[in-house]
């Protein structure tokens, strides 16, 4: 992993997301890219640039032309015109480009609307009362792995319609794609396959025994009058998997790690539910959890920078929300932070097509905890632990609850 | 005082239906669309100002 590599000196010309100083605390390092910058560059993952100002990021989040989203997570494996069928990509549509791209997400759109996301908020909250019941009496439990990641695995495990028993294994699915960053072809061409055969078993599972959740949804989806290719119906089952688990359990651990060390934070929630919409917005402004990545599609200058076809830009949602330019004292988390036009969810075409359920989940997840455990802190603030890559959060999240 | 959203750049981002929900309803897509024809009385002047102020994509604008 990361400490193989040298360590990075300055972040401006080599910088490395899986870098450990960037995973611990990457906020300084933006702050200073933003005023030295803004666009940073590195030779490591084959060459990559990662623009570090909110209008930048826009820019390059609403140029499907000069930047395509054929790969979206930044490796050293840089894939080539004819390693992915562009323009469908391996997990449509976050991977797609346009035309294919509105296809693609006009039709799961309607699985995520809010009116059918709405319906789910009985069935999370008693999924985190289940977790929280589960801890008993405790006095120091885990924000991480004992609460924050079960809740969005339950969910997409009860909407994908996939055996309970498997929710381990579909955990060890999302940790295979986005933290092994630095592992091998062979080594991502294992766990592929081994994904694949899991996801056709619950694919024929379905076709025999159809029911009422997404995958028959897939199943049963037309384009242009025909059913979907068996890798478009796979590609986005990996990505409800990939795009809505890593990163919500994110949100909800970082929030819950917020709330554990700043008191006033926590009883004001406790005290003034109501403020409980506008927290949410500014937990997922202030450590939003996703950071996306796109190919350069065609030489190009960008803002001064010589870009060249299949140069990798990480793209910094995350970074884009701590823009002073764009926030008022940006630096600071404001629980009651009125106007807050915050990107954690991206822009553009590919805005993420679960924000209704994430904002819920991640609603739901921190009433119902602090519900239970109207004050706790941290544990052993040393032992927390931040997953490195292009999902950042909590992972690692002893509290103190009594 | 009215609101209006323009469709091209609204991407469903879903802020303002959540801020505003009677000013603001959500198609079958998700996509944000104006209740009626989004004419603003008086006690909501300032959800819609803050509706405008939270679209991430600047997709809502206030006609006075
Ligand atoms: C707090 C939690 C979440 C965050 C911060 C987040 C963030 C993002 C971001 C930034 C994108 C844009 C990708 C790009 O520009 O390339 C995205 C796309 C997407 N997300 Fe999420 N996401 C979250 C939860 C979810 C959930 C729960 C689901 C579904 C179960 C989901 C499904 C998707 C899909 C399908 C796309 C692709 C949309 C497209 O390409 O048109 N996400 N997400
Ligand atoms: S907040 Fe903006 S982008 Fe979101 S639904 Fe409303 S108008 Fe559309």
């Amino acid at each position: 992993m990361s400490h193989t590599k040298p360590l990075v000196e300055d972040f401006a010309t080599d910088f490395d997301h899986a870098d450990p100083q960037w995973v611990s605390n990457p906020y300084p390092i933006w702050e200073d890219l933003r005023t030295r910058c803004p666009v940073a560059h590195t030779d490591r993952y084959g060459g990559a640039w990662f623009p570090a100002t909110h209008e930048l990021v826009s820019r390059v989040a609403k140029d499907t032309e000069n930047f395509t989203s054929r790969s979206v997570v930044m490796s050293n494996l840089r894939p080539t015109d004819e390693d992915l069928p562009a323009p469908i990509g391996i997990a449509p549509p976050i991977t797609s480009d346009p035309p294919f791209h509105a296809i693609a997400r006009r039709l799961v759109l309607p699985a995520f609307s809010p009116g059918v996301v709405n319906a789910l908020e009985p069935q999370i909250r008693a999924l985190c009362n289940r977790l929280l019941d589960d801890m008993g009496d405790a006095a120091v439990v885990n924000g991480g792995t004992q609460f924050a990641q079960y809740i969005p695995v339950g969910v997409i495990q009860q909407m994908l319609g996939f055996p309970l028993e498997d929710i381990e294994m579909f955990l060890q699915i999302v940790i295979d794609v986005l933290d092994s960053i630095d592992s091998s072809a062979e080594e991502r061409q294992a766990t592929a396959d081994k994904n694949r055969a899991y996801f056709e078993k619950q694919i024929q599972d379905h076709v025999d025994n159809p029911r009422d959740d997404f995958t028959t949804y897939l199943l049963n989806a037309e384009i242009a009058g025909g059913k979907l290719e068996l890798d478009h119906v796979i590609g986005t089952m990996v990505l409800t998997l990939v795009a809505g688990i890593d990163t919500t359990w994110s949100a909800i651990s970082s929030s819950l790690w917020h709330l554990a060390q700043n008191p006033d934070d926590l009883a004001r929630l406790v005290n003034e539910p109501e403020l409980m919409d506008v927290a949410v917005e500014e937990f997922l402004r202030f450590y939003a959890p996703v950071t996306m990545a796109r190919l350069v599609a065609k030489d190009h200058d960008f803002n001064g920078c010589p870009m060249k076809k299949d140069d990798w830009v990480l793209l910094g949602f995350p970074a884009a929300n701590r823009d002073p330019e764009v926030f008022e004292d940006a630096d600071k988390f404001i629980i009651d932070r009125r106007e807050n036009r915050h990107v954690a969810f991206g822009l553009g075409i590919h805005r993420c097509a679960g924000s209704n359920l994430a904002r819920l989940e991640l609603k739901v997840a921190i009433q119902e905890f602090i519900k239970r455990y109207p004050t706790f802190t941290l544990e052993n603030p040393s032992e927390v632990t931040f997953s490195p890559g292009q999902v950042r959060g909590a992972r690692n999240l002893p509290i103190r609850v009594k | 005082m009215k609101v209006v959203i323009n469709a091209d750049a609204c991407t469903g981002q879903g802020r303002c239906f959540g801020i505003a929900p009677e000013l603001f309803d959500f198609d079958d897509l998700g996509n944000g669309v104006v209740k009626g024809d989004g004419t603003v009385t008086t006690e909501l002047v300032e959800k819609a100002r803050l509706a405008e102020a939270n679209c991430p994509e600047h997709a809502i604008s206030i006609e006075e």
